[in-house]
């Protein structure tokens, strides 16, 4: 990574959070949305002349550019404005619930790339045996099914039926904020990590699985069988980190998904993430939390391609010492 | 040195099965009933065009053909049978392959490492560049870093890591200069004079001429003609088989006649001799099963019934007319 590199990355992030932010706003503005109704409510007892003074007050009756610009300025000096949902500025709200969603999606993002890349490697060393086969349907079937159904079926069977698992929520109900342990952090996050691993592990598996079948029919393979190494040999000189290679840029820039996982997951059991906070901020018309949550989440699944972007540099050979050259 | 047989290739057949239109299995005989022998100390060449199978001979010695491909005949190596098993003790130790290009390096691992193997030593390797005047900061480099030359060089050491018996070397020479393949086929005279066997596989004619002892003319998947290197450097008359005539005197150093037509495919073969369709001399009796024969003829063996014993008609000959002159 040098000067020059760091220098097109930051545009291109730039670039890319102004381009989220005003498709954004577009849309927002364009939708049956009216800010002041989602802020005084539909039967407030506020005058007409009070009303179009809030009106006035907050800019609603200027140009659309202007809006976006007046908006973007404020944002700029990191004032997102006030969540009307939550009563309390955005970039705190994203703040809090970000720690949530934090946890849950870098527990099964870390469990589905370990769980995924490992299976995957077993299912292509064991090519078209039993267990790659079973696998392989399980994945499929992983792939197809909607997130929010496999956090039903979960929520269903071992929250419901066999009422191992809280049904929802990140701590019990009733206790203080101050009063809950981790213990129950943790086991109020195992149905929702759990749901979000098996939404995202299918992908790493197939595409561990594939890139190893593609290794093993490659040249070098054949060559160094031709060497007299053995199985384990081929898997711990070469295999591995021929596979992990790709897989890991891979699960980086994989982030969106996460993203969008996340935010049906956390739904389905009332955690009270990001996710959560979109939902209730799209049902509430909060402008301000809708256009900051946007903007946030374009930062994340950036900075999930950037890091995959350097990671590569740094080690793939190839492209490390290609550029000494 | 008492000569002893390194390998034997007896009857080799190799097939692969594949889907053809739904869900139809073939199977696409790719090596027929090819048989050959490298003896210690020889330099023995399978020289054809390309696309007739020569590298899947290479690696069905060395039993890394893929699942679908099926064998049958029977490989030897110094008198036992070569099996999968057998070949595990074996590759890397007492059987070494050079492999035709730098694909079959691994791209993430630095070359010293390698060309070292599992069964190598990092001194015997340094020792080895310095000989093929590879710098040593050689083995810090990875695949993509060498050039041509280089990479070739790097994959000489690598098969010479060990005291291998048998050297397999596939396509060693392109993309070499004229000096560096002088230098390689040096290597190999030098492997063979210590008594290992080598199995050269290669389309260029010119290098086998220079090198090997005696030469494989193979085609659509199987050898038309085996004989001393002699007979080719003769050509004509001392050829056994019209493919071989026409591929010596298709050079340009020759008569640069190119033979029209191009070689069957694997799965479309005709009946009888393989050549039979390019070849003035087809008639009839070519198409019969036994055509396909290998047969003895002068010092080598053809799969031709036209071809005739120059020396024994002479000799034939000498004598009729020494009755004659009775």
């Amino acid at each position: 990574m040098n000067g020059k590199k760091i220098f097109t990355e930051l545009l291109r992030m730039v670039c890319l959070l102004a381009a989220v932010s005003l498709v954004a706003f577009l849309l927002i503005t364009n939708a049956p949305i009216d800010p002041l109704v989602s802020y005084v409510g539909t039967n407030s007892t506020l005058s007409p002349e009070a009303k179009e003074e809030i009106a006035e007050y907050w800019g609603l009756k200027e140009s659309l550019p202007k809006r976006f610009l007046t908006w973007a300025g404020h944002a700029l000096q990191g004032d997102l404005g006030t969540s009307i949902t939550y009563k309390k500025p955005v970039a705190q709200v994203i703040g809090e619930r970000f720690s949530y969603s934090f946890v849950l999606m870098l527990a099964a993002w870390i469990l589905s790339s370990f769980l995924g890349f490992f299976l995957g490697i077993v299912c292509g060393l064991y090519q078209e045996g039993i267990f790659d086969r079973c696998i392989k349907v399980f994945c499929l079937i992983l792939k197809s099914a909607p997130t929010f159904w496999i956090g039903l079926l979960l929520l269903s069977l071992f929250a419901v039926k066999l009422g191992w698992f809280p049904i929802g929520m990140a701590a019990p109900i009733g206790k203080l904020s101050s009063e809950v342990a981790l213990g129950d952090r943790i086991y109020h996050l195992i149905l929702p990590v759990l749901t979000l691993t098996l939404v995202s592990i299918s992908e790493t598996t197939l595409y561990t699985r594939q890139k190893l079948v593609e290794i093993l029919s490659s040249d070098f393979i054949l060559y160094a069988r031709a060497r007299g190494e053995n199985r384990r040999q081929l898997v711990f000189r070469h295999i591995l980190k021929n596979v992990a290679l790709p897989a890991i840029t891979v699960q980086f820039s994989s982030f969106s998904e996460l993203f969008g996982g996340m935010a049906l997951a956390e739904n389905v059991f009332a955690y009270p993430g990001i996710g959560t906070a979109i939902t209730a901020a799209a049902l509430n018309g909060d402008v301000p939390l809708l256009l900051g949550i946007a903007v946030f989440s374009g930062l994340f699944v950036f900075s999930g391609n950037l890091i995959a972007n350097i990671l590569y540099g740094v080690l793939d050979p190839r492209i490390r010492e290609g550029e000494a050259l | 040195m008492k000569k002893e047989n390194i390998l034997k290739v007896e009857d080799l057949t190799v097939s692969f099965s594949r889907y053809q239109k739904g869900f139809h299995k073939t199977s696409l005989e790719v090596i027929h009933s090819l048989s050959l022998e490298v003896n210690s100390g020889e330099i023995v060449a399978v020289v054809g065009s390309s696309g007739s199978g020569k590298s899947l001979l290479a690696h069905a010695v060395l039993q890394l053909l893929p699942q679908n491909a099926k064998t049958k005949g029977e490989i030897l190596y110094r008198g036992n049978s070569l099996g999968e098993k057998q070949s595990r003790k074996l590759l890397g130790r007492e059987i070494s392959f050079i492999p035709q290009s730098v694909d079959y390096l691994d791209p993430l691992m630095r070359v010293g490492a390698q060309v070292q193997g599992v069964y190598g030593t990092k001194e015997r390797q340094q020792m080895l560049f310095q000989q093929f005047g590879l710098a040593q900061d050689t083995q810090q480099k990875y695949p993509f870093q060498l050039s041509g030359g280089m990479a070739r060089r790097v994959l000489i050491s690598a098969a010479l890591m060990e005291n291998a018996k048998l050297m397999i070397a596939d396509e060693p020479t392109p993309g070499l200069s004229v000096d560096l393949a002088m230098d390689t086929l040096k290597y190999f005279r030098n492997v063979a004079d210590q008594g290992a066997g080598v199995l050269l596989i290669t389309h260029d004619i010119d290098l086998a001429l220079q090198v090997a002892d005696r030469i494989a003319v193979f085609y659509a998947g199987t050898i038309l003609e085996l004989a001393p290197t002699e007979d080719f450097v003769k050509g004509g008359q001392a050829l056994r088989h019209p493919y071989s005539r026409a591929f010596m005197s298709a050079l340009p150093q020759n008569e640069f006649q190119p033979l029209a037509g191009s070689q069957p495919y694997a799965g479309n073969l005709p009946k009888g001799c393989l050549f039979a369709q390019r070849c003035s001399l087809c008639d009839e009796q070519c198409k019969s099963e036994d055509a396909a024969l290998m047969r003895q003829v002068a010092g080598g063996k053809v799969r031709c019934i036209h071809a005739i014993d120059q020396d024994r008609n002479r000799e034939i000959g000498n004598r009729h007319q020494a009755m004659a002159g009775i």
